[in-house]
This record gives C-alpha cells, sequence and structure tokens, in this order.
C-alpha cells in the first residue's frame, strides 16, 4: 500500500502503477520484424526489405512491397475487426470464413451483367427472371442481409440457449459453406457489373479496412456498445448485476462481426472478378490470429482493433518477407502457426507478471 | 413513523422444504448503521437477496422510503436507491475506476442507442467527486480494477454506491478477504458514510467491527431473527449467546 499519501480523494498519481499500453508491445514486434528482415536481406541477398534499391524507381521506400503488405490482409483485416469485437466480449466466432464463402456467392448472383462479349451471360444465376445489371446497391443490400442472417443465427443460440460459442459458430461454419457449394451446385459466379467491380479495385480493400478499423476503434472506446463488450467479456456476472441486457448485446455483437464479414465477402468477390463456394476458408482462423496476435486477449476484455490492425500487419510482413526471401509458401504456414501460439504464451507470461507485481 | 428507511414484515423465503427465512421483522431508520449477525447459513444473506430482490419472497411485504414495494430484480431495486456491495464485488476487471462506477447506467452526450457517445469527462469528474465524498484513495483513475489490490477493490466497489443518489447501503462481508491495513481502510470509508447520514446495513462475522461501525445487532439464527440489540445494551458474550443458540426467544429492543 504505498498510495496512502493524503489528498483529495483518489488524486494521488503514482506513476509505478500506471498500466503499458499492450499496442505499444505489439508495434514493437511488428519494428523488430521488419528489422530482421532487412537485416538477413542485406546480408544474404544484398538487397532491402524496407526501401527502395532500385534506380528506375523513386522514393524511399519499397513503395510497391508495402501496398501488397497491406493489400494482402486487408480482406481478412475486415473479418478480424469484427473477430475481435467478439472476442472481446468474451466469444469465439468460427463461422466469419464460410460467411465470406456464403455472402460472395448470393451476392454475386445479384451483380451480374446480361450480355458478355454480345452472348447472353452463360454464368448468370438469375438470367431468366431479369435481375441482371442491377445497380450496386442491391449486391451490397443483399450481401448485409446475409451477414446480418447469419449473425443473427449466431447470436441467438450463444444467447438464449447458451451452448457455447465454440459449438454455435462452428455449426454456422459447417452449414454457411454447405449453402455456399448448394447455391449454384459448386458453379462458380462472374461477370460482374462495372460498379460492383470498382469496389476491390486497386488499394479500395485497403481504404475500406482502414475507415472500417477507424470506426470501430472509436466505437469500441467511445460508445456504451463498447464499454459493455469489454465489461462482459471481463465479467459476464458484473455486467450483469450491473443491468446490462447481455442477451441483446451478445446478439449484437454477432451480428456486426457477420456483416463485416459478408463485406469482406463483397470486397473479395469484387476484386477476384468472381466468386467461389471455396473461397474464405480458413480465413476465420487468420482473422482470430491476427487478433491475439494484435494482443486481444481470448479470454475476453481485453485488446483494441488498433492492436488487431498492427497484428494483421505483422501478418502480411511474415508472409511478405517470405516471398522476399525467395522461401516456399509451405515455411509460411508452419510459421504462421508457430507465431500464433507464440503469441498467447507471450500474453500469459505478460498477465502472470503483471499479477506477480500487483 | 416517516424516519423509517426500510421496513420487512413478516419476510419469508422457502427453497422447497427448506425454511431459509421464517417470518423476519426488520426496521431500519434514517442515518443509523445496523449490523447483521449469524452463522453460516443463518439466513443473513438470504434476508439481504428478498430486499435486493435478487431473489423472490415467498411472503411477506417490505416498505422502502415510505412506500411498499414489490421489486421485479435487483435492477429495480438499485434504481429505488438499494445499493449493495457484493461478496463477490461485482467488478469489471478490465475496466477502470470511472467506467466500473457507471457501469449499466453510462452517461452519454449523445443518444445513439446502443451506438451512444459516453460522455467521459462527466464520468471522471462524478468519479472523483464521489471519492472524495467516500475518502476512498485510488493511486490512478485509470488504471483497470485488475491492476489493484483487494482493498482498493473494495473501496471502489463502496465508492459506486455513494456515486449515485443511493439511500440505503448494504455491505455483504466487505472486509472478509482483506488484510488488517485494508480492512481499516474499508471501515474508514463506512464512518464516513455514518458521518454523511447515509444509511447502512452490514453483514458481518467480525464482532469488534460491529461494535465499533454499527448502532444496533441484529442476530440471526436457523432463519429467524432471534436478537435485536442496540450496541449499548449488550456485548460480545451475549451476541455469540444469541449466535450460537445458548440464548433463545427475541430480545426486544430496550428503547
Amino acid at each position: 500500500m504505498a498510495q496512502t499519501s493524503h489528498g483529495v480523494g483518489g488524486l494521488t498519481y503514482d506513476a509505478k502503477k500506471r498500466a503499458w499500453p499492450a499496442e505499444f508491445n505489439v508495434f514493437l514486434a511488428l519494428v523488430i520484424l521488419v528489422v530482421i528482415f532487412e537485416l538477413i536481406g542485406r546480408i544474404f541477398l544484398g538487397d532491402s526489405f524496407l526501401f527502395n534499391t532500385r534506380s528506375d524507381v523513386s522514393g524511399i521506400f519499397n513503395e510497391a512491397r508495402l501496398q501488397i503488405i497491406i493489400l494482402q490482409v486487408s480482406i481478412v483485416g475486415i473479418i478480424a475487426i469484427g473477430v475481435t469485437q467478439v472476442i472481446i466480449c468474451g466469444g469465439i466466432d468460427l463461422s466469419s470464413g464460410s460467411i465470406v464463402g456464403a455472402t460472395a456467392m448470393i451476392a454475386m448472383s445479384f451483380a451480374q451483367v446480361a450480355t458478355v462479349n454480345g452472348n447472353p451471360n452463360p454464368k448468370a444465376m438469375f438470367l431468366a427472371q431479369g435481375w441482371t445489371d442491377l445497380p450496386v446497391i442491391v449486391p451490397l443490400l443483399v450481401a448485409i442481409g446475409c451477414g446480418l442472417l447469419a449473425g443473427l443465427v449466431n447470436g441467438s443460440l450463444i444467447a438464449y440457449t447458451r451452448i457455447p460459442p465454440f459449438i454455435a459458430t462452428l455449426g454456422m461454419m459447417v452449414t454457411a459453406r454447405g449453402i455456399a457449394k448448394w447455391w449454384s451446385k459448386g458453379q462458380p459466379i462472374s461477370f460482374p457489373t462495372d460498379s460492383f467491380a470498382a469496389i476491390g479495385k486497386g488499394l479500395m480493400p485497403v481504404i475500406i479496412f482502414l475507415s472500417l478499423a477507424v470506426l470501430f476503434q472509436l466505437i469500441m472506446s467511445y460508445t456504451r456498445y463498447g464499454k459493455h463488450c469489454y465489461a462482459i467479456g471481463s465479467n459476464e456476472d458484473a455486467a450483469r448485476m450491473s443491468g446490462i441486457k447481455i442477451a441483446n448485446h451478445k446478439i449484437l455483437v454477432y451480428v456486426i462481426a457477420g456483416i463485416l464479414a459478408s463485406l469482406a465477402a463483397v470486397v473479395l468477390s469484387s476484386k477476384n472478378l468472381t466468386a467461389q463456394a471455396g473461397m474464405g476458408v480458413m480465413y476465420e482462423l487468420d482473422a482470430i490470429a491476427m487478433a491475439v496476435i494484435g494482443g486481444v486477449s481470448l479470454s475476453g476484455g481485453r485488446g483494441s482493433i488498433i492492436g488487431t490492425v498492427i497484428g494483421s500487419l505483422i501478418f502480411g510482413v511474415i508472409i511478405s518477407g517470405f516471398t522476399f526471401l525467395r522461401l516456399d509458401a509451405y515455411y509460411q504456414e508452419m510459421v504462421k502457426g508457430v507465431i500464433i501460439v507464440g503469441a498467447v504464451v507471450l500474453d500469459q507470461w505478460r498477465q502472470r507478471l503483471r499479477a506477480l507485481r500487483a | 413513523m416517516s424516519d423509517i428507511v426500510l421496513k420487512t414484515e413478516n419476510l419469508t423465503k422457502r427453497y422447497g422444504g427448506v425454511h431459509a427465512l421464517e417470518g423476519a421483522n426488520f426496521e431500519l431508520r434514517k442515518g443509523e448503521h445496523v449490523a447483521i449477525m449469524g452463522d453460516n447459513g443463518a439466513g443473513k444473506s438470504t434476508f439481504v437477496r428478498q430486499i435486493t430482490a435478487v431473489e423472490q419472497r415467498t411472503s411477506g411485504q417490505i416498505w422502502f422510503d415510505g412506500k411498499e414495494v414489490n421489486f421485479a430484480g435487483p435492477i429495480e431495486a438499485r434504481t429505488a436507491g438499494i445499493e449493495t456491495v457484493f461478496q463477490n464485488l461485482a467488478l469489471a476487471d478490465d475496466l477502470d475506476v470511472p467506467s466500473n462506477l457507471f457501469l449499466g447506467r453510462e452517461k452519454v452526450l449523445f443518444n445513439l442507442g446502443p451506438f451512444s457517445i459516453l460522455d467521459r469527462k462527466y464520468m471522471r469528474k462524478a468519479t472523483e467527486a464521489a471519492l472524495v465524498r467516500t475518502a476512498v484513495k485510488i493511486p490512478n483513475l485509470s488504471n483497470t480494477i485488475r491492476h489493484m489490490s483487494g482493498g482498493q477493490r473494495q473501496c471502489v466497489a463502496i465508492a459506486r454506491t455513494a456515486t449515485f443518489a443511493s439511500k440505503l447501503i448494504i455491505m455483504d462481508e466487505p472486509t472478509a478477504a482483506l488484510g488488517v491495513q485494508e480492512t481499516a481502510q474499508v471501515e474508514n470509508i463506512i464512518r464516513t458514510l455514518k458521518d454523511n447520514g447515509e444509511p447502512l446495513i452490514l453483514i458481518s462475522h467480525n464482532m469488534r467491527q460491529v461494535f465499533d461501525l454499527c448502532d444496533r445487532i441484529v442476530v440471526f439464527r436457523r432463519g429467524r431473527i432471534v436478537a435485536n440489540l442496540r450496541k449499548e445494551n449488550t456485548d460480545g458474550q451475549d451476541i455469540v449467546s444469541y449466535i450460537t443458540g445458548a440464548k433463545t426467544g427475541e430480545a426486544e429492543l430496550a428503547a
């Protein structure tokens, strides 16, 4: 009890008791990782990971690489935003990858053109009904509807039947993948309208990812919704006794996660100009990994969207770094697994250390 | 009789065939601090759970603040002004002090449903005021509860009751898990509450603490109130004989 100095109420400030923001450690890890790749590159390949070494391109940094790093994580990153708030609220969502698959198929069906090269579009799902060349808002609303419905089922199952989130969303994962395959009997759905294709063009995925990240960072720290997410995740009984409507809140959390997954599906299918039943496989695990690497605690109550964004960058740097070092993609997956487990172990060590100091 | 804050008549709670609480008649006046004592399973916590509507009573009546009340749940009881410091604290470990004080009744700047923007400045100010009022000392308001000692946590839980205009505070063994120094800290806060004229029901096993802090002692035994004594008219020996059943029959309050 070092703080019993006299003062007004509780306003004595003890700098030693100040908590170190977890995001700082994650950012440090990102920097260290970049430095490691830079050093290995300089020593063994005579090339730079981060900086521009080509004379025919201007600029200090290797902008092409930086763009690829963020571009390849932004679609899973959109999912990771939703998954982050689910985990903070004490849950887990395994269904997001399959929601991407199902939503991509369904939404793309409403975004197809009527004619390709002067002939009727051979892939159009609703050619007979004349539902082609629809305005971009239609597939967008259909997608949001899909995500909302999936999230509603997830959330209601968890809130009312009280089955563990792991099981509820595992069920949705299998079911939604089934829907994705059944929708067109396994056929890919292609030829979207120009306006739909514009959603995922160029750096649009990055812009969408970062704007959603900013929006949800604000929601999580400045609104009642965010506060209640942290409260439920850290002590559900306390939250209930404080009068928070746990069931409603949980449903909303899963609905938002579902909608974000469906937005990721729109961006992904728009970027690829096609939708396939196998889209988004393993995305749920990549998204969870980004959150965990970013310092979100799997036991709930701790973490932030900023952390997850940095976590996703770590992800991107590892993938690009391995490509840069000309290592096989197989190694990427192996190392990814090690990093996920390592991040959780590190987090637990840090918690134990803190508990000892308190 | 307008100075009676809380009154129960024939308050009874049965769990199937188990008579956890049997015909409890209880009164609490303005500014009064009353201790509830008794062995484990004597009905102390059951009694409190009926008042705070954590459970619904089998029969009997409750008057609070001059009106007969039938709270549907603990939230309603709290809205009416009954604040409880639970044995298990009911704090969210990963939130800071203002967030915990205002948990479930956040002050908002704009009302946008669940996405209402929080008025963090106001809540911080109100928290500081509540801490001053209860003389609670916390090193850093922005720290999460996780980083606080047991005593500090208990202080936050108590300060929460003072944040809102509560009319009755109930504490269920607030110092059971605390060390000597931390216990003293909590007891000081309870004295501050007494000076402010806030009525209190204190459940405690600590005889010294009860005689230190309370005006009146009510003893429960096997679901019944067996003694209701002013502190001046009794002593530790006497109380223990009621708790253990060596003395029986309802000891009336000597006016």
